[in-house]
């Protein structure tokens, strides 16, 4: 028998069943596989075996008595934006200093229910505000992946980092992560795992710390689509606590799964073609739709007029939205609270001090575009143009089922090489993915190759509103057609 | 608003994100800044300012600005009492706090 953290949720799952090795040994052996790593890649803010364990042998109880859930025993690792209840929850923030939640969010409790076992705590980057997880207060998380020619560390992208090595390193057999403008699908393809943003209103934000309202959603990062579908089909549901989560039954997303791409129409749009594209983009790209053409899908030329206006929307609508959210860290109710002289000067302390420069950025570009004048030239042009944005995607739906673009435009870079001097440099990195949550609807991103340098590279499918059910059937065939990734050398062992 | 009036607001801003700005911003975002911290900002604001001016030239006369990013019916609920009575675990985080009562610096003189 291979070893158990090589194993992917749907076979372990088998496993189990079967009886072949207990929830208790495979929750020890990633709880090994983590002890071993952690101090190298920085994953994990906060290990909680002694928890896991415990909830490992609760599975294997449920698992003797047939009671067992769609996810039982399956050791996951949890993005540190989500609350936990009596396990501390940082937002990768020095502001949340010793926080431990009194509640349970909504999409951990779904995870727990079906009988998830939660290793710990997943690094990302500060507020989730990052494309390389070098913004967290807890230090930079490390890809697994290495270039070929070098020994160099490289970034695991952001903000779920921690989520996506995890994943990559065999630490845990899947991660959530969150998403506001690809900080599920970026992360994914620098690592060779899959991760995937549902529809908007999909999986419920109750419980998971606000970054921007109207764009965060949370998924899952796994290592095949179809780990990605059993886990989805357990984060999401419709919940009267989120008033954007929608009242939608939530499919069986595996059935469908490997029904195929015949007939169906796949989009390729011709504004992801960038200046500046690296040529093995091109490639991998051209590869993508080769794949699905031969299996059978009708591969159609279409145009997002708007696609250039994405990024520059998203910077005005998610840090005035996170100027918003963030106002409420103010040394008061939870958290860091640093001394002052009168209220106003313990809020400015307890701010200076607990933000990081990334946070403190977009919460000062976000304080100035909804600033009194200044409301109507940014803020609202912004979700004027987020309404061309959309439109555009509705125009082309119309005509195809799936969308298929590269899910960033170069593979992992090291950390410091990038948005150094001009943070613009790296949020250029999200040129790809941010559409998507400007309309709110789902993508994915599946390793499809490996960049000359010998590191992970993504393709990304972007589907209809709610219909995941159809994307992740696209994406199996690609997962399928390019083959599993190999695993990423034990550098660290 | 037209287009040209966006613009000319835009860059009467790209000239003025100086150190004032700057300190006016930070004071309503209340982050307390240093001297060496302002000099950074300056620059990086101007930049992200810089990349969104990029909208100006999108006509968005008769569009509607998005207000969900998903077409759907607004959620009602009814206006009762559903949570609530745990103020033990409403202050249990506070980094201050007095039975049940956040603690703060004195507000009134």
């Amino acid at each position: 028998m291979s070893e158990l953290t090589d194993l992917t949720i749907a076979t372990a799952r088998k496993g189990l069943a079967k009886g072949d090795f207990s929830a208790v040994e495979l929750c020890e052996a990633h709880i090994e596989a983590t002890d071993a790593a952690n101090d190298a890649l920085n994953t994990f803010i906060v290990t909680t075996f002694e928890l896991a364990v415990k909830r490992a042998a609760q599975s294997d109880k449920r698992i003797k008595s047939g009671d067992a859930g769609v996810l039982e025993g399956i050791p996951l690792g949890i993005k540190d934006l989500f609350c936990t209840k009596d396990v501390q929850t940082t937002a990768g923030s020095h502001i949340l200093d010793k926080f431990t939640p009194v509640y349970e969010s909504t999409i951990t409790k779904n995870l727990f229910d079906d009988g998830a076992v939660m290793i710990g705590k997943l690094n990302l980057d500060e507020f989730a505000m990052g494309s390389s997880n070098e913004t967290s207060y807890f230090g930079n998380c490390i890809n697994p992946w290495k270039r070929k020619a070098d020994d160099a560390h490289l970034v695991p992208g952001g903000s779920s980092g921690g989520s996506a090595s995890s994943v990559a390193a065999r630490l845990v057999m899947g991660a959530t992560a969150t998403d506001t403008g690809g900080s599920i699908r970026q992360p994914a393809a620098f690592t060779g795992t899959v991760g995937m943003k549902p529809t908007y209103g999909r999986c419920s934000r109750w419980g998971v710390v606000a970054f921007a309202s109207s764009l965060d959603q949370a998924g899952p990062i796994t290592r095949t689509v179809e780990d990605a579908a059993i886990m989805l089909k357990s984060m999401a549901s419709y919940d009267a606590k989120d008033t954007t989560s929608v009242d939608l039954p939530v499919p069986d997303y595996e059935k469908k799964l490997r029904d195929g791409v015949k007939g169906m129409k796949v989009g390729i749009p011709k504004e992801y073609r960038v200046e500046g594209m690296p040529d093995e983009i091109e490639q991998l790209w051209q590869k993508g739709i080769d794949w699905l053409k031969s299996e059978g899908a009708e591969i159609i030329d279409v145009s997002l007029p708007h696609t250039k206006y994405a990024l520059p929307a998203y910077y005005i609508v998610a840090p005035a939205e996170a100027s918003s959210n963030l106002a409420r860290y103010d040394g008061v109710r939870y958290g860091l609270r640093a001394e002052g002289d009168d209220i106003l000067n313990m809020y400015e302390n307890t701010r200076a001090q607990g933000f990081g420069a990334e946070v403190k950025r977009r919460i000062m570009i976000g304080t100035y575009v909804l600033s009194a004048g200044y409301y109507d030239a940014y803020y609202l042009k912004a979700q004027k143009v987020r309404t061309l944005i959309k439109r555009d995607f509705d125009e082309a739906y119309k005509k195809v089922d799936v969308l298929l673009t590269p899910t960033t435009p170069g593979p992992a870079f090291a950390p410091g090489e990038k948005g150094g001097d001009d943070p613009v440099e790296m949020y250029l990195n999200d040129i790809f993915t941010v559409t998507a949550n400007m309309a709110g609807l789902p993508g994915i991103s599946v390793p499809s190759g490996l960049s000359l340098e010998g590191t992970p590279l993504g393709l990304q499918l972007i589907g209809k509103p709610f219909d995941e059910a159809g994307l992740l059937r696209v994406a199996q065939t690609l997962e399928d057609a390019a083959g599993l990734l190999p695993t990423p050398d034990k550098w660290w062992v | 608003m037209g287009p040209e009036r966006i613009r000319g607001i835009i860059y009467e801003v790209l000239m003025k994100v100086d150190e004032k700005l700057v300190r006016r911003i930070a004071h309503l975002a209340r982050i307390k800044v240093s001297d060496s911290d302002v000099q950074h900002l300056e620059g990086e604001l101007t930049s992200i300012l810089g990349f969104v001016e990029l909208l100006s030239e999108v006509d968005t006369d008769n569009v509607e600005p998005m207000t969900s990013a998903v077409d759907r019916e607004m959620f009602e609920r009814k206006d009762v009492v559903t949570d609530g009575g745990y103020p033990d675990d409403i202050v249990k985080n506070a980094p201050e706090r007095d039975d049940h009562y956040f603690m703060v610096p004195k507000v009134v003189e």
